[in-house]
C-alpha cells in the first residue's frame, strides 16, 4: 500500500502540472478548433526565463523568495508576449483554411521556438534554483515534499482563476460565446479577435506557470522539454473531453494518477517483462482507448463531425 | 511510337534518364561519395512521401506515427538479416516479409482508428509511431529483441544473385562504388513506386479514397465500403514505408529507435504537405527539396557565417532546423496547398477561399 500512496501523491502533482498545461490546449481548442501544437514549447520558453531571471536574480544578491516571484513573473509576461505574437503571425492569417495547415505551422513555429531555445541557452540541461525549503511530510508511509504540496495548492488556486474568469467575467462570456459560435457572438458585439488572442494569453500564461513549476519540480529544464509534456497534456484535454474546461482539469489529474500508478505497477503486471521506462506509453494507450471508445472524452459534448 | 508519346515527350524522357544515369558519377566526381548517399536518402524519402501520400493525400487522413512502419520495416530487415539472431536471409524474402509486417502494423493502427477524423486521428496515429519507438528502445530486456537504444549493427547489405550492392564493384569497365550501386537500386525501385502510385490515383480504389477525403458520409451513401477501403490506404501507405525502411537497413548497415523520432515523421509530413497533398509530382519536389535543402544548410551555414562574421555565431544544426520550421510556416501561409498542388486542389483552395468572404 506504501507504493500506492506515493505514487498517488507523485500522480495528483504531475497531473496538476498537465491539467495547467491542457487548460491551454482546451480553451484555443474550444474557441476556435485549432490543435496549438506549440503550446508546450510556450511551457519551455516559461520555464527557460524563469531559470534566467531567477538565477541572475538570485547571483545578484536579491532574497529567493523574491528571485522567485520574479522569475515567475518574467515567464509570465514572456510567454503571454509569445503566445499573443503566435496567435497573430503564425494563426490568425490561416483562419478559415483547411484544418491540416495550421497543425503544419504549429508544428513549424514548435520547431521555431524549440531552436531559438538551443540558440540561446545551449543544448545543457539547465538546473532550476531551489525556490522553497526542501521540507519532508510523511502520510500514510508515503513521502512528499513542500515543492508538491506547493505545485497542488497553486495549481489549484490558478484554475480557480480560470473558472472565474471565464464564468465570471464578460470576457469570459465573450469566449463561452465565441466557443458557440462565432459568427452570432460577433454580430451580438463581441470582438472575436479580441477573444481568441484572449485565449492565446490566458491559456500562456498557465502555461508560464506550469512552466515554473515543472523547473522547481525535477530541478532540471532542457529545450526539448516541451513536446512531451505538451503532448500529455493534449492527451489530458482530449481524455477529460476536449474544449471542457472541468474536463481539461479532471483529465489532468486523472493521466498523472494513471501514469505514476502505472509506472509503479506495471513491473508487478507483466510479470517484470516490462518495467517503469515503459511510463510514457501510458499516456497514448490512454489516449488510443479513450478516442476508441468516447471520442467526445470523460466530460465532452457531442463534437460530431470533429470526433 | 505509341500515340501518347509525343516526340516532344519522348525526348523529356531521354533527357531526364540520360540526367539520372549521370548524376551519381557527376556527383562522385564532384562531392565524394557523401553526396551520392544524401541523393540515396532523397530517394528514400521519395518512396516515404509518397507512401505517405497516400493516407494523407489520397485518403485524406492525417497520419503523424508514419515513421513507426519505416521502422518496422528496417527492424524486420535488421533482425532477420544480421549477425543478431544469426539469421541471413535473401531479399527475396526479407523485403516483401518487411513489407507485410508494416502492413500489419498499419491495420493494426487503422482499424481502432476508423472513426476518428483530422486532429484525433493526427494525435492518436502520432502516439502510436511514439509507441513502437519506445517499445523498440526497450525491447532488450529481459530477452533481447531490438538490442534497445544501442540498436543492431552489421546488417547484411542487398545481394542479389551473389552480386553485393555494398563495396566498390567494376561493371562494364566502370567502377561503381557502394552508394552509386544503390543509387541504380533506388532509382529503379522509385520508377516502380512511381508507376504504382500513378496507376492507384486514378484507379477505382484511388477514386474511392478521394471520395473518402472530400466527403466521407457522401462516398457511404454511393456504395464505398469504407472501413474497408480506409484500412486499405493505412495497409498500402505502410507497406511502402515497410519496404523503404527495409532497404534504409541494408544501406546503413546499421538501425537503433534514434533514427525514428518524431520529427522523421513530421519532415516526411511537411514533405507531402509542401509539396502538395495527393499530387504526385509535387510530393516528389517535396521530398527531394527537404531532403536536400537541409544538408545543403548544413555544409553552406557554416562557411556563410564564417566568411560573414569571421566566427560560428550559431551551431548550424539548430540554424538548419530554424530555416526548416520558418519554411513550414511561409509556405503555409503563403502557399497553403503546397508549393507544386495538383490543379483540382489549387481551384478548390480559390473557390473555399471566395465563398468565405
Amino acid at each position: 500500500m506504501d507504493i500506492f500512496f506515493q505514487q498517488v501523491i507523485n500522480g495528483l502533482v504531475q497531473g496538476s502540472i498537465y491539467a495547467l498545461v491542457a487548460l491551454g490546449y482546451t480553451m484555443v481548442y474550444g474557441i476556435m478548433g485549432l490543435i496549438n501544437f506549440a503550446h508546450g514549447e510556450v511551457v519551455m520558453i516559461g520555464t527557460l526565463v524563469a531559470i534566467a531571471v531567477t538565477s541572475s536574480l538570485i547571483g545578484a544578491g536579491v532574497p529567493v523568495a523574491v528571485a522567485g516571484l520574479g522569475g515567475l513573473a518574467a515567464a509570465l509576461l514572456v510567454c503571454m508576449a509569445l503566445g499573443w505574437s503566435l496567435e497573430r503571425v503564425a494563426y490568425r492569417p490561416l483562419r478559415g483554411s483547411p484544418r491540416l495547415t495550421p497543425l503544419i505551422t504549429a508544428i513549424g513555429m514548435s520547431i521555431i521556438l524549440q531552436n531559438l531555445a538551443m540558440i540561446i541557452w545551449g543544448r545543457n540541461y539547465l538546473t532550476f534554483p531551489p525556490l522553497l525549503p526542501k521540507i519532508n511530510y510523511e502520510f500514510a508511509g508515503a513521502h512528499f515534499t513542500l515543492v508538491q504540496v506547493a505545485i497542488v495548492l497553486i495549481s489549484a488556486a490558478a484554475m480557480s482563476g480560470l473558472v472565474f474568469l471565464v464564468y465570471r467575467t464578460r470576457l469570459g462570456m465573450a469566449m463561452r460565446a465565441t466557443a458557440q459560435n462565432p459568427a452570432v457572438a460577433s454580430l451580438m458585439g463581441v470582438n472575436i479577435n479580441r477573444v481568441i488572442a484572449a485565449a492565446f494569453v490566458v491559456g500562456s500564461a498557465l502555461a508560464a506557470v506550469a512552466g515554473v513549476m515543472v523547473g522547481s519540480y525535477y530541478e532540471i529544464a532542457h529545450y526539448q522539454m516541451g513536446f512531451m509534456l505538451g503532448l500529455k497534456a493534449f492527451t489530458a484535454a482530449v481524455l477529460g473531453g476536449i474544449g471542457n474546461l472541468a474536463g481539461a482539469m479532471a483529465g489532468g489529474v486523472l493521466l498523472g494518477l494513471i501514469e505514476a500508478l502505472g509506472a509503479g505497477y506495471i513491473g508487478d503486471l507483466s510479470g517484470g517483462f516490462l518495467g517503469s521506462h515503459y511510463q510514457d506509453i501510458f499516456a497514448f494507450i490512454v489516449l488510443i482507448v479513450v478516442l476508441m471508445f468516447k471520442p467526445s472524452g470523460l466530460f465532452g459534448e457531442k463534437t460530431g463531425e470533429r470526433a | 511510337m505509341n500515340k501518347w508519346l509525343s516526340p516532344k515527350s519522348f525526348f523529356g524522357i531521354v533527357l531526364i534518364t540520360a540526367a539520372l544515369v549521370a548524376l551519381p558519377f557527376l556527383l562522385g566526381m564532384g562531392g565524394g561519395q557523401a553526396w551520392v548517399r544524401i541523393v540515396n536518402f532523397a530517394i528514400l524519402y521519395i518512396f516515404l512521401a509518397l507512401g505517405l501520400n497516400i493516407v494523407v493525400g489520397f485518403a485524406g487522413l492525417l497520419d503523424l506515427g508514419y515513421i513507426a512502419f519505416y521502422a518496422v520495416g528496417a527492424y524486420t530487415w535488421a533482425l532477420l538479416a544480421s549477425p543478431h539472431f544469426g539469421i541471413h536471409w535473401p531479399v527475396w524474402a526479407i523485403l516483401p516479409i518487411g513489407a507485410l509486417v508494416a502492413c500489419f502494423f498499419g491495420v493494426l493502427l487503422g482499424s481502432p482508428t476508423l472513426k476518428l477524423r483530422g486532429d484525433y486521428l493526427a494525435i492518436v496515429t502520432l502516439g502510436f509511431g511514439e509507441i513502437i519507438r519506445i517499445f523498440l528502445n526497450n525491447l532488450n530486456a529481459p530477452v533481447n529483441i531490438t538490442n534497445g537504444p544501442q540498436g543492431i549493427t552489421l546488417i547484411d547489405p542487398v545481394s542479389i544473385g551473389g552480386f553485393s550492392f555494398s563495396g566498390t564493384s567494376e561493371i562494364l569497365g566502370l567502377t561503381l562504388s557502394g552508394p552509386q550501386k544503390y543509387y541504380f537500386l533506388l532509382v529503379a525501385l522509385a520508377i516502380l513506386v512511381i508507376i504504382i502510385n500513378l496507376r492507384l490515383q486514378h484507379s477505382r480504389i484511388g477514386r474511392a479514397w478521394q471520395a473518402i477525403r472530400e466527403d466521407e458520409i457522401a462516398a457511404k451513401a454511393v456504395g464505398i465500403n469504407t472501413r474497408n477501403i480506409k484500412l486499405l490506404a493505412f495497409a498500402m501507405g505502410a507497406s511502402f514505408g515497410g519496404i523503404a525502411g527495409g532497404i534504409f537497413s541494408a544501406m546503413q548497415g546499421f538501425v537503433s529507435p534514434e533514427s525514428f523520432s518524431l520529427i522523421e515523421s513530421i519532415m516526411v509530413l511537411a514533405m507531402v504537405v509542401l509539396g502538395g497533398m495527393g499530387h504526385i509530382p509535387g510530393v516528389i519536389l517535396g521530398a527531394v527539396l527537404l531532403s536536400i535543402l537541409p544538408e545543403a544548410l548544413r555544409y553552406g551555414v557554416g562557411p556563410i557565417q564564417m566568411a560573414l562574421f569571421g566566427k560560428m555565431l550559431i551551431d548550424p544544426e539548430s540554424l538548419r532546423m530554424l530555416v526548416f520550421g520558418l519554411a513550414l510556416v511561409l509556405v503555409m501561409r503563403f502557399k497553403p496547398a503546397g508549393i507544386w498542388p495538383s490543379p483540382e486542389r489549387k481551384r478548390e483552395l480559390t473557390e473555399k477561399s471566395g465563398a468565405k468572404a
